[in-house]
């Protein structure tokens, strides 16, 4: 018990004095997953919206593989990551192994089925109908299709949310593609694992409280924004 | 604008069709749905388009809305084909489904969003917004969230949102069918004066005799995808095309006639050359109207044989022209020609017995409350 209450009194201590290492991991972890489910959500919603609303043959096949991909193991997502932009990989040349770019891109493959499958739930549960109203009343395509997305905000919203969750609780393949260098590639959850594994308790401990606020404070604000209704 | 439009049925013989198709087929999984070698909607009229479930009706709206392309065949706007982008067409028209399909935003940004998206100046659209809302009785809803207007109140806002385009062509889709049947009759009496204030070119497409007869200047019957019928609605319920048509519409005489008078619960009016005495129900004074007879609610009795007399209160000698069977029944079609067609059902005994045969006269008789009148 007194481990537990040790590292809780220790976490708190560094959270006050605001330890810049811990800044800096906290801060690097925003911006990586920021990143990740801006790009997961600019691809996600485009190709969800196109599942929801095209009819092709392979829809349904599609629609399964998105499916599949939202329960993708990130360690299989980092070994593939890892491999193609291995020094000696097929992007090797890029130079991105071990950088927080290749972070983004790992956390961004594990966000975009979620976007995506989230996206064209959200967009298949208007009223069918909804879309040529949309069109009767003089909307062109693009038009439509933003009007749609608009009634689908709050599904959409969850979508991202979902997607941000993913990213950033994501461990392995931050750690197979980023390598948790100190000061250039180690966020919360990389540094949770080293410290624990270091048997650095008290600074797990406030790296996962830290973690924990940041992950609340982001879903807040979206739900805010999500549950702004009219009267 | 209704000066501009008041052209209406004479004035557009001329003119080509406001909207047509020609040759049109749509296919869906190798089956065809829809096969319309020809349908026109002429400026100013409202075209009633009766069909049962199924029959292929609003893919026919969605067509003329340019929702959908056909498979094959065109759709002409004022006699030339519609080809390219349909955009700046489906701008000159509005469509009101079954459903409201009212959009999360207020009431008021509901019925400016389609002005908005044709770039009316936003002053004009809070005019018309204003104006179409506080006719149709919802103004009062303006600020408000559509999820919790009745369903009466949010098909209200959905023609309020469509009339205030002012389109050149309203298309309607069941727009009643999801009230129950008193609001029905309420947004059915508000359409049709809504249609004569603003002489809109319209199609209204319903599963409902009534609601055609009601708002329709022609009635076209659609079935199993292809239109077996169009006319005027007393040639089209009278005379209907074939069996299938008789046995949708059900037969029923619809007669045109002029209300002349109103007094204690009955109407008297003039059809023909004759004078007719109905429950007067549904009109509450002088006018045009349909006045529906179902045939087997006519008797038939030989001439000045007194017994036509009964409690029945109209009374009309008639020739009979034609006796045709009715199903496999007893029942004998007899057509009569009281100086405008009649259709009168009786048992082959009856017909036996009356001695009926071309050429017979007879009287025709049946009580007011068998006539059902439709104001038009």
């Amino acid at each position: 018990m007194d481990l537990l209450w040790d590292g809780i009194r220790g976490a708190f201590r560094l959270l006050v004095d605001l330890d810049p290492e811990v800044l800096r991991v906290t801060a690097l972890t925003l911006l990586v997953s920021g990143l990740a489910t801006l790009v997961a959500t600019a691809l996600g919603v485009a190709v969800g919206s196109v599942l929801a609303l095209a009819s092709f043959p392979g829809r349904r096949l599609a629609l399964a593989l998105v499916n599949t991909g939202m329960g993708l193991p990130p360690v299989a997502v980092g070994l593939l990551v890892a491999v193609l932009l291995w020094r000696s990989g097929p992007l090797g040349a890029l130079g991105l192994i071990y950088t927080p770019a290749a972070m983004v891109i790992a956390q961004a493959v594990i966000a975009l089925p979620i976007v995506t499958g989230f996206t064209a739930a959200a967009i298949g549960s208007l009223h069918p109908h909804l879309r040529l109203q949309v069109l009767a009343l003089g909307a062109s395509r693009w038009q439509a299709l933003l009007l749609l997305l608009r009634e689908a905000r709050l599904p959409l919203l969850a979508a991202i949310m979902a997607g941000f969750g993913a990213a950033i609780s994501e461990v392995g393949a931050s750690l197979m593609v980023g390598g948790n260098i100190e000061g250039e590639t180690r966020v919360l959850t990389t540094a949770i694992v080293l410290e624990t594994s270091r048997g650095n308790f008290d600074l797990a401990i406030a790296l996962s409280l830290l973690l924990l606020a940041l992950v609340f404070a982001v879903n807040l604000l979206l739900t805010t924004v999500q549950q702004r209704r009219l009267p | 604008m209704r000066g501009a439009r008041a052209t209406g049925h004479d004035g557009s013989q001329r003119q080509p069709p406001k909207l047509a198709l020609r040759d049109v087929v749509v296919r869906r999984q190798g089956r065809t749905v829809l096969e319309v070698p020809s349908l026109e909607v002429v400026a100013g009229e409202v075209l009633a388009v009766l069909g049962p479930n199924g029959a292929g009706k609003s893919t026919l709206l969605r067509l003329l809305a340019l929702l959908e392309r056909p498979s094959s065949g065109q759709v002409l706007w004022e006699g030339r084909p519609v080809t390219g982008d349909p955009l700046p067409y489906r701008r000159r028209m509005a469509v009101v489904f079954q459903e409201p399909l009212l959009l999360d935003m207020t009431v008021e940004a509901n019925v400016r969003l389609g002005m908005a998206l044709r770039g009316l100046p936003r002053r004009e659209q809070r005019r018309r917004a204003q104006r179409w809302l506080e006719r149709l009785g919802v103004a009062h809803l303006a600020q408000r969230s559509p999820r919790h207007l009745s369903g009466g109140e949010a098909q209200r806002v959905s023609l309020a949102r469509a009339l205030a385009l002012s389109p050149e062509v309203l298309l309607l889709d069941e727009p009643f069918a999801s009230l129950d049947a008193p609001m029905q009759q309420e947004m059915v009496d508000e359409l049709e004066s809504l249609l004569r204030e603003t002489a809109t070119t319209a199609v209204l497409v319903t599963h409902d005799r009534a609601q055609a007869l009601r708002l329709g200047h022609r009635v076209a019957v659609l079935i199993a995808g292809r239109l077996r019928q169009v006319g005027p609605p007393q040639v089209v319920f009278a005379q209907p095309a074939d069996a299938e048509v008789a046995r949708f519409l059900g037969v029923e005489n619809v007669l045109p006639a002029q209300v002349v008078a109103v007094q204690g619960g009955l109407a008297q009016l003039r059809v023909g050359p004759h004078l007719l005495w109905a429950a007067a129900e549904s009109v509450s004074g002088e006018g045009q109207a349909w006045a529906c007879v179902r045939p087997e609610h006519i008797v038939l009795a030989p001439l000045g044989s007194g017994e036509e007399a009964g409690s029945a209160r109209n009374r009309l000698p008639g020739r009979v022209m034609r006796l045709s069977p009715v199903g496999p029944g007893p029942q004998v079609r007899v057509d009569l020609d009281c100086g405008f067609p009649l259709v009168a059902y009786v048992t082959a005994a009856s017909a036996e017995q009356l001695g009926l045969g071309p050429g017979v006269t007879v009287v025709a008789s049946f009580k007011a409350l068998a006539v059902h009148l439709i104001p038009r």
